[in-house]
């Protein structure tokens, strides 16, 4: 029994260890609060539903993508019978999210998504300081 | 019940033809009903191709007009380095793009006409066989050879099949050498093949391809080669045009008015 002080001290190593992320989750201020994202004022409702966007906006955006470019289909209409131009930059961002930075990047950001390579070809119309202009 | 071996080949024998037989009625209905699908829809395709006519074009020496909107509209990169250049629609000398129809005699006025080069829209595009990612294809409504940049790997069959040059690689980052942005139209990233779409993106709103649209001498026509009553068929009816390399099979919906 000699050794009951190194076996507590084990004890208490291991449970610290376990429960690091609980506590560290009590420590850190403010981490678990959701992104706080611009919406946009013109509109209230998205092509789809907010809980539809919010899991299969990647899956419409790639339907779109190929029907536009593969079918040359250049509408898309919601469930609910509106019909859009289909459009990375020329409808969501130019008609909606006109600061894409305040929107999909929060989200992505907080999320842990890398950045999508949508935009090494799509124009982000705010942030053109690649150009030689 | 004994069967005798003749008796078992005879009802074998019956049996494979009459499975083989029901197999090669079907196909024979199949190839018969594709082939009536194929006219059906030849009616409603359409056939777009450009005339350009060089006399006029060459009326405004040094124009660039139809190349600037080109490549304003759709954010290709100016780049010097020759090696690096990208273009959608370009001019080099007759004697260049006529190869063959060139001679040593051949006046010097025709020798050194400018003539303006963009994608031929082939009616049989090689490079649309040698893609491998089918990244670029005939569109079957209106015989654009269009590309699709998602899905281009970069690995230039494309260029190395097309006789006329037409395609360009990004060696580099296509950005920083974008003059003038249109935010309508997206840029390509490096590592991908670009080339003249005949403005499918304004075709579908019902516009005219910039080049056309944008030339100040008018030289350019552009319509339904299939439609007789359009302007196009018009203009080649009553003017000689020829064509760059039609001896290749590639049948090049570009037509030249010299």
């Amino acid at each position: 029994m000699r050794d009951r002080s190194l076996i507590y001290l084990g004890l208490l190593v291991f449970l610290a260890a376990v429960t690091i992320p609980f506590t560290y989750n009590l420590t850190a201020s403010g981490s678990g609060s959701m992104p706080d994202l611009e919406l946009p004022e013109n509109e209230t409702q998205c092509v789809e539903s907010t809980e539809f966007m919010r899991s299969s906006h990647m899956q419409l955006l790639v339907d779109w993508r190929e029907d536009q470019v593969r079918e040359n289909i250049r509408t898309y209409t919601s469930s609910d019978g509106r019909t859009f131009d289909v459009g990375l930059t020329n409808t969501c961002l130019k008609q909606c999210h006109a600061r894409k930075e305040d929107f999909c990047d929060r989200c992505h950001d907080y999320a842990g998504v890398e950045e999508p390579y949508c935009w090494e070809c799509h124009i982000d119309p705010e942030q053109i300081q690649w150009s030689g202009q | 019940m004994i069967i005798s071996r003749k008796k078992f080949l005879k009802i074998a024998g019956v049996s494979a033809l009459a499975v083989t037989g029901e197999r090669l009625a079907r196909n024979f209905a199949g190839a018969m009903q594709s082939e009536e699908q194929k006219t059906a829809g030849a009616l409603t395709t359409k056939r777009l191709a450009m005339v350009i006519d060089l006399k006029k074009c060459a009326q405004e020496e040094g124009c660039t007009q139809c190349i600037d909107a080109c490549h304003r509209i759709h954010n290709v990169p100016v780049i010097d380095d020759r090696n690096h250049e990208i273009s959608w629609i370009w001019k080099d000398e007759f004697k260049h793009a006529f190869h063959s129809a060139h001679n040593e005699y051949t006046a010097k006025h025709i020798e050194h006409l400018p003539v303006l080069l963009l994608c031929n829209h082939c009616g049989n595009p090689p490079c649309v066989r040698v893609c491998p990612t089918k990244a670029t294809w005939k569109r079957e409504a209106d015989g654009i050879v269009v590309m699709d940049w998602h899905r281009c790997i970069g690995c230039r069959y494309c260029m190395a099949a097309c006789p006329y040059g037409s395609r360009s690689f990004n060696w580099t980052d296509p950005r920083p050498n974008i003059k003038e942005v249109n935010v309508d139209f997206p840029t390509r990233t490096k590592g991908v093949v670009e080339k003249c779409n005949f403005c499918d993106e304004r075709l579908a709103k019902g516009k005219l391809p910039a080049c056309v649209e944008s030339c100040p001498q008018n030289a350019l026509f552009f319509g339904d080669v299939d439609d007789a009553g359009s302007e196009i068929r018009q203009v080649l009816a009553s003017e000689f045009a020829i064509r760059r390399k039609p001896e290749l099979g590639t049948n090049p919906e570009v037509f030249y008015i010299v």
